[in-house]
Order: C-alpha cells, then sequence, then structure tokens
C-alpha cells in the first residue's frame, strides 16, 4: 500500500470517529449531563427526558455507535483494499 | 423445595459447570494461557468480556447507589457503558491489530523502552490487586450471606473455583467459563427485576417500568399515593415529602461530569478489559466484540435504574409507619390483602445490613432524611447481639427524639432506619415476596459477577508477571533484544505466578484493607491517567516517543495517586477539593495533565526511530493482521 493511500485511509477513519464521539458526546454529556434540566422539561408518560439519556438512553445510543463504526469501517477497509 | 437447599443446589450445579469447564479447555500453550489461542469468537468474546467487567460491585451494589442518588447516578451508569465506545473506535482494534499479549507488551515495543515497559507491569498490577480485592471480599459476602458459612470459608471456597479454572485453563479456561458465568449473573439479574417490575407497575420488561403507572396506592407517611400515579412521580411525592431532593432532580452538573470522564476513561484502561481484544481473530472482529461487549453489559446496565427506583418505592411502601413486633412476626399486610412480612427485616438485620431504633417511642418504624444513627456514614453500632424491648437488635448509637427542625423537614417523619444500599439487590426478592428460587438464583449470580471479575484479573497479573516482568525484561537476552525463555518454562512461570496471585488475593478478601471502596476508585484513576492516554497517543500520535510517554506516564500516576493518598489517608478534607473534584474522579485530571505533558515532551525530544513510526503505520491498517504471536 502506497504512502498516500495509507493516509487518505487513515484520514477518512479519523473523520469517522470524530463524527461518532460528536453523537457519543452529545448524547451522554449533553443530553445526560450539561443539558438535563432543560431536556426535563420534556416529560414522556412521567419520565423526564433528560433523566431518562442519564439512565437508560444515551446506552442504546452507545451500542448503536459501535455497530454503525463496524459497519462503516468494513466498508471503508474495502474500498482501500484493506480487509483482512 | 426449602430456601437453603435451593441456595446450594444452584450454587453446586453453577460451580460443577465452571469446573467441567476448565477441564475441557485445559491451556497447553502460552498463547493458549495468555490469549486463549486467538480463536474466541467475537460474540462469545462480547459475553466473557460483559462478565469480566461486571463485577460484584455492579451485580451487588449499584442499583443500591443509584436507589438511594437518583438521578446522579446516571454518571456510572453512563461512565461504565461509555467507556466501551472507546475502547471499540480508539483502542481494541489497534491493540489487536498490534498483535501481542498484554498491555505492557505494547507500551514496552511502542515505546522502546524496558522502563516504560516496567512502569507499565508495575501499575497493571497494583490496578489489578486492588480490584481483586474487592472481589474476592464479594465471594466471601455472598457465601456467608447465602450459604450460611463464614466469611472466610467462603472467600478459601472461592479461590478453590478460580485457582482450578485459572491456573488449568489460562485465558481458555477464563473466557469459556465467563460465558456460562454471563449467562448465570443476567438470568439472576432480569427474573427479579421482571418480577419486581410486573408487581410495581405491570410490565415486563423493566426498562420500559418507568414508564408505567404504579399498581398500587401507598402512603408514604405524610399522604397517600393513589394507585396509577407515573412510577417517577410516585417517586419523586414520595421522597419530597420525607425531605429528599426530588428523585429525577440533577445535583451538581460540575462533580457528574467529572465522575462520569473519570469512569470512561478508566473504563477504556482496564487491562482486563484490554486483553480480552487480544483473543479475537481478527480487527474486524475486535470492532465487532467490543460492540456485543456493550450489548450484553447494556442488557443489565438499562435495567438498574428501574431496578433502582422500584425498590426505593418498595422500601417505603413496607416500611413506612410500620409496627415493627407485627411486621416481623408476619402478622401484616398492604391495603390490597397482599402479606407484608418482614421476615427479611430480621434476616438482614443479623448480618447489620438494616436496623432501626425507635427513637419517638411509638413501636412503629419511620424512614426519612437525617441519619438514625451518630457515627461514620451513619451505621449503627450494635451491642453485641442484644436485643432491644421490640425484638430489634440493639444499637448504641441511636439518636434521641428528633426536634421541631426534623421533623418540620419531614413533614412530621423523622428518621429512624439505617439502610446499607447492598440490600436493595440482595433482600429485594425477600421483600417483594418472590419465589425461594429466585433467592437462591440470586446467590448464584452474585458468586458469577465476583468469581468471573476475580479470574480474569488475577490472569492479567499472571501474565505481567510470567512474560512481561519475567520474560521481557528479567530473562531478555541484551543482545538481541529476545527473551531466551522457552514457552514450557514461561508457561509454568505463568501458573506459579497464577498461584501467587490467587493467594495474595485471598489473603487480601479475608483481611480486607478497610479501605477497598476509595481503592477499587483509586485503581479507576491509575488506569485512567496511566493506559488510556499512552495506548490514544502511541496509536494516533505518530511522533510520541520514549520521552514523552514515560514523563506523561509519571506526572499522571503521580498526580492520581498523589490526590488520592493525600485526600483519602493523609487527612486532606473534602473543602480542600482542588475545584471541589472528589478523588474518585481525579483521574480526569490525571488524563489530562499526561496528555499535556507527553505532547510538550515528545515535541522537546528526538523523534521515535524509522522502525517504530513504521510499526504505527502497521498497526492502523486492518490487513496482515497474525495470530497474536509470541515474540
Amino acid at each position: 500500500m502506497s504512502p498516500e493511500k495509507a493516509q487518505a485511509y487513515w484520514k477518512e477513519n479519523i473523520s469517522m470517529i470524530i463524527k461518532l464521539l460528536v453523537i457519543w458526546f452529545v448524547v451522554s454529556y449533553g443530553c445526560g449531563i450539561l443539558f438535563i434540566n432543560e431536556l426535563n422539561n420534556v416529560e414522556i408518560s412521567g419520565v423526564k427526558l433528560g433523566f431518562w439519556f442519564a439512565q437508560q438512553g444515551a446506552i442504546y445510543v452507545f451500542v448503536a455507535l459501535i455497530f454503525v463504526y463496524v459497519k462503516v469501517m468494513t466498508g471503508i477497509d474495502e474500498k482501500y483494499g484493506v480487509h483482512e | 423445595m426449602e430456601l437453603q437447599s435451593l441456595i446450594y443446589l444452584f450454587v453446586g450445579v453453577s460451580f460443577a459447570v465452571y469446573i467441567g469447564i476448565a477441564l475441557w479447555a485445559k491451556a497447553g500453550s502460552t498463547k493458549e494461557f495468555y490469549v486463549a489461542g486467538g480463536g474466541v469468537h467475537p460474540v462469545a468474546n462480547g459475553m466473557a468480556t460483559a462478565a469480566d467487567w461486571m463485577s460484584a460491585a455492579s451485580f451487588i451494589s449499584l442499583a443500591g447507589i443509584i436507589s438511594f442518588k437518583g438521578s446522579d447516578g446516571g454518571a456510572y451508569l453512563m461512565g461504565w457503558t461509555g467507556g466501551y465506545v472507546l475502547l471499540a473506535m480508539l483502542l481494541a482494534p489497534y491493540l489487536r491489530k498490534f498483535g501481542k499479549f498484554t498491555v505492557p507488551d505494547f507500551v514496552g515495543d511502542r515505546y522502546y523502552s524496558d522502563v516504560a515497559r516496567t512502569v507499565a507491569v508495575v501499575a497493571v498490577i497494583f490496578v489489578s490487586f486492588t480490584y481483586v480485592a474487592g472481589q474476592m471480599r464479594g465471594v466471601g459476602i455472598v457465601f456467608s450471606r447465602f450459604l450460611q458459612v463464614d466469611v472466610n470459608t467462603g472467600v478459601l471456597i472461592g479461590m478453590g473455583i478460580v485457582f482450578f479454572y485459572s491456573v488449568l485453563g489460562g485465558m481458555k479456561g477464563i473466557t469459556y467459563t465467563q460465558v456460562a458465568q454471563y449467562v448465570v449473573m443476567i438470568f439472576a439479574y432480569m427474573i427479579p427485576a421482571i418480577f419486581l417490575s410486573l408487581q410495581v407497575t405491570d410490565t415486563f420488561l423493566p426498562q420500559m417500568g418507568i414508564f408505567a403507572q404504579t399498581t398500587f396506592a401507598f402512603n408514604d407517611g405524610v399522604r397517600i399515593i393513589p394507585e396509577g400515579t407515573y412510577l417517577l412521580h410516585a417517586l419523586d411525592m414520595a421522597v419530597s415529602d420525607l425531605g429528599f431532593n426530588d428523585y429525577t432532580q440533577p445535583g451538581s452538573t460540575w462533580n457528574t461530569f467529572m465522575l462520569t470522564t473519570a469512569l470512561m476513561l478508566g473504563t477504556a484502561g482496564l487491562p482486563h478489559v484490554i486483553v480480552r481484544f487480544f483473543t479475537v481473530p481478527t480487527v474486524k472482529d475486535a470492532r465487532v466484540s467490543a460492540g456485543w461487549a456493550l450489548v450484553f453489559i447494556a442488557i443489565m446496565y438499562t435495567t438498574i435504574s428501574s431496578v433502582a427506583a422500584f425498590s426505593r418505592i418498595n422500601l417505603i411502601k413496607n416500611l413506612q409507619n410500620v409496627e415493627y413486633k407485627a411486621f416481623v412476626a408476619g402478622e401484616l399486610s398492604h391495603a390490597d390483602g397482599t402479606p407484608n412480612n418482614g421476615n427479611w427485616f430480621k434476616t438482614w438485620e443479623k448480618g447489620g445490613l438494616i436496623a432501626w431504633t425507635d427513637r419517638n417511642g411509638d413501636g412503629k418504624i419511620q424512614y426519612g432524611t437525617a441519619k438514625a444513627f451518630d457515627g461514620a456514614k451513619g451505621k449503627p453500632k450494635f451491642d453485641g447481639t442484644k436485643t432491644a424491648e421490640d425484638g430489634h437488635r440493639l444499637a448504641l448509637n441511636g439518636k434521641p427524639a428528633a426536634g421541631e427542625s426534623e421533623l418540620a423537614k419531614g413533614n412530621g417523619i423523622a428518621n429512624e432506619l439505617y439502610v446499607d444500599r447492598d440490600i436493595m439487590v440482595l433482600a429485594n426478592p425477600e421483600i417483594a415476596n418472590l419465589p425461594n428460587w429466585v433467592i437462591a438464583f440470586i446467590a448464584a449470580g452474585g458468586l458469577a459477577a465476583a468469581l468471573s471479575t476475580a479470574a480474569g484479573l488475577l490472569l492479567v497479573i499472571a501474565s505481567s508477571i510470567s512474560h512481561d516482568l519475567m520474560g521481557q525484561v528479567i530473562y531478555k537476552d541484551k543482545e538481541t533484544g529476545k527473551t531466551t525463555l522457552n514457552e514450557k518454562s514461561e508457561l509454568m512461570y505463568a501458573r506459579l505466578a497464577a498461584v501467587a496471585a490467587i493467594c495474595v488475593a485471598g489473603y487480601l478478601g479475608i483481611n480486607p484493607p478497610g479501605f477497598v471502596a476509595q481503592v477499587v476508585a483509586l485503581a479507576f484513576g491509575i488506569a485512567a491517567a496511566a493506559f488510556f492516554p499512552t495506548i490514544i497517543l502511541g496509536v494516533f500520535d505518530k511522533r510520541m516517543n520514549k520521552e514523552g510517554a514515560i514523563a506523561g506516564i509519571i506526572v499522571g500516576l503521580t498526580v492520581t495517586v498523589g490526590y488520592a493518598i493525600y485526600f483519602i489517608w493523609g487527612g486532606g478534607v473534602p473543602a480542600d477539593y482542588f475545584m471541589g473534584i472528589a478523588p474518585a474522579s481525579f483521574g480526569t485530571i490525571g488524563t489530562i495533565l499526561h496528555l499535556i505533558v507527553a505532547f510538550v515532551v515528545s515535541r522537546m525530544t528526538p523523534e521515535p526511530p524509522q522502525h517504530i513510526q513504521d510499526l504505527v503505520e502497521n498497526i492502523r491498517i486492518p490487513s496482515g493482521v497474525g495470530e497474536a504471536h509470541d515474540h
């Protein structure tokens, strides 16, 4: 693999990670901590939204993020021919 | 069948399964011993990681902590799961591609330095031992509470079982027993949770139970909260009537932020979790496996907040204003006719996990905010096994009758109870009158949680000693840089190290240092401040050199450990906390300082040699992964 190609592969990987970690930050630190009071004004069946994110919702998103990462990276790996 | 026989049956069968797996999975080579031969299916590895990760504390204590903390307990739930996202994207795939056996392997090779390797070994051993001490204690506690044996006997039995499958089977034995332990553990957690959810909210899935309405009216001591109130509304009403903050009301944003971060970084840096990703065949498997691990963890972790809420409501509903004598004699029932049998209160009172002092002399239990007993953490000091006139255990430090202001705060209710948080999971089935086999299952589940984590930690200690210290530092050929230790003797050293580690862990379990909780928090801080940045920089910053890495590790470790020592043992008081950060959350600061120092020092010193830069290029790309190989 040429150095340029390796660099391009790495760049795509990093930009993917950054995008997903932004979501990771928003659902946990954002919804569950920093803006929990604002979100708590929204209530579904007695459950305040901020509270739900902090105690359940963030975890579901975490799981989804990892599987999205796996799927996207598998595609990028194949695109660059570096899959196993 | 009687409860005690059921417990023996469930625990006995589960132990027989673990031993059977150990015999089947005997390790024949160092590769099998350290990384299970590198051929574990990613889903199986995910399950094993979940069991490895979820300790006795997760299983026994976490729901209780959240039950009393309310909204802020989210820090633990998010922190201990969010770390897996970091693992999956920033660590696991690259470490798998690197393809050696241990975390010190990576640190030593990437930073071409035996000093770095040795520091890493010491940190690994310290982190793992502090953690394992708590686990062995957990084993002892579960044994003593459910099997009616002495705590120390319980620890010895636990040591025997772990000895069998970790010394014989190594990582291979541990991996497959952890899969079995996960299954035991998750059923043991979910079954009572589902029962509770049905009972309190008539909803099958506990995760959905918090969205439902209560199936009963109950008197919180101040007013009657009607049937059909939304669960969290009912809880908020009840706790605020009694003078607590609302259950769903968040506290300090800053503290929650720092604690969550420390737990996330610590999770991603814990050696016994990281090594699990060396056991799968490919880089892609390492990524997927982190996802599966989190799925298996999430099944339990998304249930915890519901269990916490259900048990807090149950506590108030069952205990508020009940007459002690009639309660423990089994003479009381709820408004709807279901029995409210206080037998469990007697059982756990014996163990000192719950206590009552009749401050107002009305013969009834009151539950409210203030401490009912004088002394550290409001714990009761019992007068031996003596009982007071109502038949409850006599405590010497019960507070006198409440004054005006305390009564006003609790709308007439002054607290007379001490409740240990562990009771929320352990006694839940009894409190809710669940069938005996559910209680027996909880005993087996608690043991599975403690044993699986203990075994994973012991293996990490053993491989750090035999592989990293003996193989790569002591028996290293100075000229070739290769180890002179042959496969057979390294495997023998690994087994001996495992035996030694089990003995030390057992000793710590029998003679626990009096500060296990703080030390475990410190273990997280160290994992965060020492390992997480070193590994991340090793992969993502090609320019990072040995000078930067060593300086970073030293600063991260010193700051985190120093802060903890000063505030836990050195007489520091919370008022002096740096920016209000508790020692448990200080790993976050340690990590940040580590990153800054490592960056600055590395830019002022020569860049790493070419072969190291090539190594970094190589681990960034998935293809060409070998099986986890020997040197």
